[in-house]
């Protein structure tokens, strides 16, 4: 196992008061082409918009249900997505539109989908919790928490079991590693050599109870060893060190034919969903969570400045491109139609079955 | 026509489709090494091997998730649930995942899987180990649930249920797996094409002055009824469900409309049960044909108890279910035997 996070003073413990003040210790742009790291901040910059909108649009109720955004993660979002390949299949919980965007799904969709109409990508049927994708191989946002683990397990059971070279990334939170399904899943995936990499985004918060509440071993990428699987740390401000330790573990999956898990951290700007504001939290944690210091877009910015990449100029630049980019998504979601209510029974069962019941709340069961 | 065991036709089909289907595996508790707790699946590891006979860790919750999310991506798993008292603790990957995943994603994927288990009582079991609580199943849209009563539907209903592209929960009875029935020549041949339609009930034997309507194990107590009434000179006609969703009420309407009368039996507890849901689509359907109320027979709504007479008299039986249609028949005037 290797802590390639590891805070100052040697302990991994990271909880909140002990990340407090800590410097960021991640790695520089290494060798990396200036087009593919100004491409990741444009990515970056676009989910942050994105969410952005998407809050806005929630409070102006244009947006329905529960509302979860990546705001404060998207170093960690991106860095995965950019770690996938193409053939590479994904599962998310219901935190997922940076990971559908991520993963290639089109924003405009994505957008039409939380504003659920046609156009959405699972055609107003899934909402925020539920993006779907068979194209970008994105398998889906699931809303029960850890629900994903089994299925994830599962699609990669159907790679081995073809002899396919995909890898499946199962994505969830630090509150996940508690339930039932965590361990269940773990253990078939380590028996039977899977190739998948379980990734724990560790913001410290399942909703407004602790990682230390809630993990009697709150170091999470340490709870694979109970399973055999190696487990590793990242910071989740860098974007780099995401995307590569994530690559690694990735093509070690691949060609070990063997689970790996990887706990990224990092800051959850807002409280849980659009609607919780965080009360849980002391005022000292949330201007902590706010801090540039602690915001992996401001810190990727700064490091791309000093290296000569990014200008103001250019930053202005990206920022009014991805506006209008959103912007458009929005329009295109305004615009598109709401489903017909004649598709109401069209997604019941994929082979249906003629006496199938497809009675509105007030008809009669048997209608002459 | 040969005539084999409930068990036989289970294990036949399900070695036909695996031949037939590489996609199609069977995973689940004791079926490889142990051969299955009750054997359905005796010999398939031999023949097939440990990649598509797949020993689980007892786990089910993961291993029944696992299974859909293999279907997602094209396999056809065969889960066997050692009884279906266990499929509680995958309830959450059966009820908020396979049954919804279609609907969700906006019929971008879907999950086609099945989930053999068999479940009843009078095995003298106790109360965690002898229920039928298909109800749950049978509420939610989007699963498919079957209860095969004789060895040919047990065959074609699941060669339907595994090359269907929906979740299939497929209940067995401990009760049924050694009842004989003749099957058709072939039915255990990969290249046999004859399915099931999936969610229609069929009249497996007709009568004049009553209706009895059952499925499973109690489809096969209710044909026993029938025969034994018929020696007294009352003609039972035999509805036998075979889906419980999605569910066939045109068929028991129509025997209703015509019999003019009509008892329910089921193995599972009457309040709620899956006997309410027959007896309200009775009353919306052919409420103006009916000579009497429709009766139930239900299981005794206890905890099973594990001695032997008290769990006896908790199930129905062809004496409780016979002594319902006479009480029935003679509150109308009609002729009692």
């Amino acid at each position: 196992m290797a802590d390639t996070a590891k805070p100052k003073g040697g302990t991994a413990r990271a909880s909140t008061s002990r990340r407090r003040g800590r410097k960021d210790t991640s790695p520089g742009l290494g060798d990396e082409k200036p087009e593919v790291l100004l491409d990741y901040y444009r990515q970056m910059v676009f989910v942050r918009q994105f969410e952005q909108r998407t809050g806005q649009a929630y409070t102006q109720a244009r947006i329905g249900g529960y509302c979860h955004l990546n705001l404060g993660e998207e170093a960690t979002v991106i860095g995965l997505m950019t770690a996938l390949q193409e053939r590479d299949y994904l599962f998310t919980n219901y935190r997922d539109h940076g990971y559908a965007i991520g993963k290639g799904m089109d924003p405009k969709r994505v957008m039409a989908e939380l504003y659920g109409r046609s156009d959405g990508v699972s055609k107003g049927w899934g909402g925020s919790m539920h993006m779907y994708d068979t194209e970008t191989r994105m398998l889906g946002g699931y809303g029960i928490v850890g629900g994903q683990l089994p299925l994830a397990t599962g699609a990669a059971l159907a790679i081995s079991y073809r002899g396919g070279d995909e890898v499946v990334m199962c994505q969830m939170g630090d509150g996940t590693t508690n339930i039932g399904a965590w361990h269940e899943s773990l253990n078939i995936a380590k028996l039977w050599n899977l190739p998948i990499v379980f990734v724990v985004i560790n913001n410290f918060t399942g909703m407004g109870t602790t990682v230390e509440m809630s993990s009697a071993e709150p170091e999470l990428y340490k709870r694979g060893a109970a399973f055999r699987i190696e487990g590793e740390r990242v910071d989740g401000r860098d974007v780099l060190a995401v995307r590569d330790t994530a690559s690694r573990l990735i093509e070690r999956a691949r060609t070990e034919q063997t689970p790996f898990l990887l706990e990224a951290w990092s800051y959850r700007q807002k409280g849980h969903s659009v609607v919780d504001p965080a009360k849980y939290r002391t005022e000292e944690q949330r201007d902590e969570a706010k801090a540039d210091e602690n915001d992996p877009i401001h810190l990727f910015g700064e490091k791309l400045a000093k290296a000569g990449l990014l200008t103001d100029e250019l930053r202005d630049e990206i920022a009014a491109s991805v506006k209008a980019e959103v912007a458009e998504a929005a329009d295109f979601a305004e615009n598109s139609p709401h489903p017909d209510v004649s598709t109401l029974f069209d997604y019941t069962y994929a082979s249906p079955v003629p006496n199938e019941s497809r009675r509105m709340p007030a008809d009669p069961v048997f209608a002459e | 026509m040969s005539v084999i065991t409930y068990r036989q036709a289970l294990r036949d089909t399900l070695r036909a489709e695996m031949v037939r289907d590489e996609n199609v595996l069977v995973m689940g508790e004791e079926i490889g090494v142990f051969e299955g707790s009750y054997k359905i699946t005796e010999g398939l590891l031999k023949e097939f091997g440990p990649r598509r006979v797949k020993d689980t860790p007892i786990a089910e919750e993961g291993f029944v998730g696992a299974a859909i999310g293999a279907a997602m991506l094209g396999l056809r798993p065969v889960v066997e649930l050692m009884t279906i008292n266990f499929s509680l603790i995958a309830i959450d990957q059966i009820i908020n995942h396979a049954a919804k995943i279609y609907g969700m994603f906006g019929g971008q994927t879907s999950v086609p899987m099945v989930i053999r288990t068999p479940g009843g009582g009078g095995q003298q079991l106790g109360a965690t180990h002898s229920q039928n609580i298909e109800l749950f199943y049978s509420f939610i849209p989007g699963l498919k649930v079957m209860a095969p009563s004789t060895p040919a539907e047990a065959s074609s209903m699941l060669r339907a249920a595994i090359r269907d592209d929906d979740p299939v929960l497929f209940l067995e009875n401990l009760g049924l797996y050694n009842s004989k029935g003749e099957v058709p020549e072939g039915y255990a041949e990969p290249s046999n094409d004859t399915v099931a339609t999936i969610g229609r009930a069929g009249v497996t034997r007709e009568g004049s002055d009553i209706t009895l309507i059952g499925y499973s194990r109690m489809a096969m107590v209710a044909t026993q009824v029938a025969e034994k009434l018929a020696e007294e000179d009352i003609s039972v006609e035999v509805v036998d469900l075979r889906s419980l969703r999605p569910l066939d009420r045109q068929t028991f309407v129509d025997s209703v409309k015509k019999t003019g009368a009509a008892v329910i039996c089921e193995d599972d507890w009457l309040t709620y049960g899956i006997g309410a849901e027959i007896a309200a689509s009775i009353q919306e359907g052919a409420f103006d044909y009916l000579d009497a109320p429709v009766r139930r027979v239900a299981m005794a709504e206890v905890p099973m108890p594990y001695a032997k007479p008290l769990e006896t008299a908790a199930l129905p039986s062809v004496e409780s279910i016979s002594t319902a249609i006479k009480e029935t028949l003679s509150a109308v005037g009609k002729r009692v035997g």
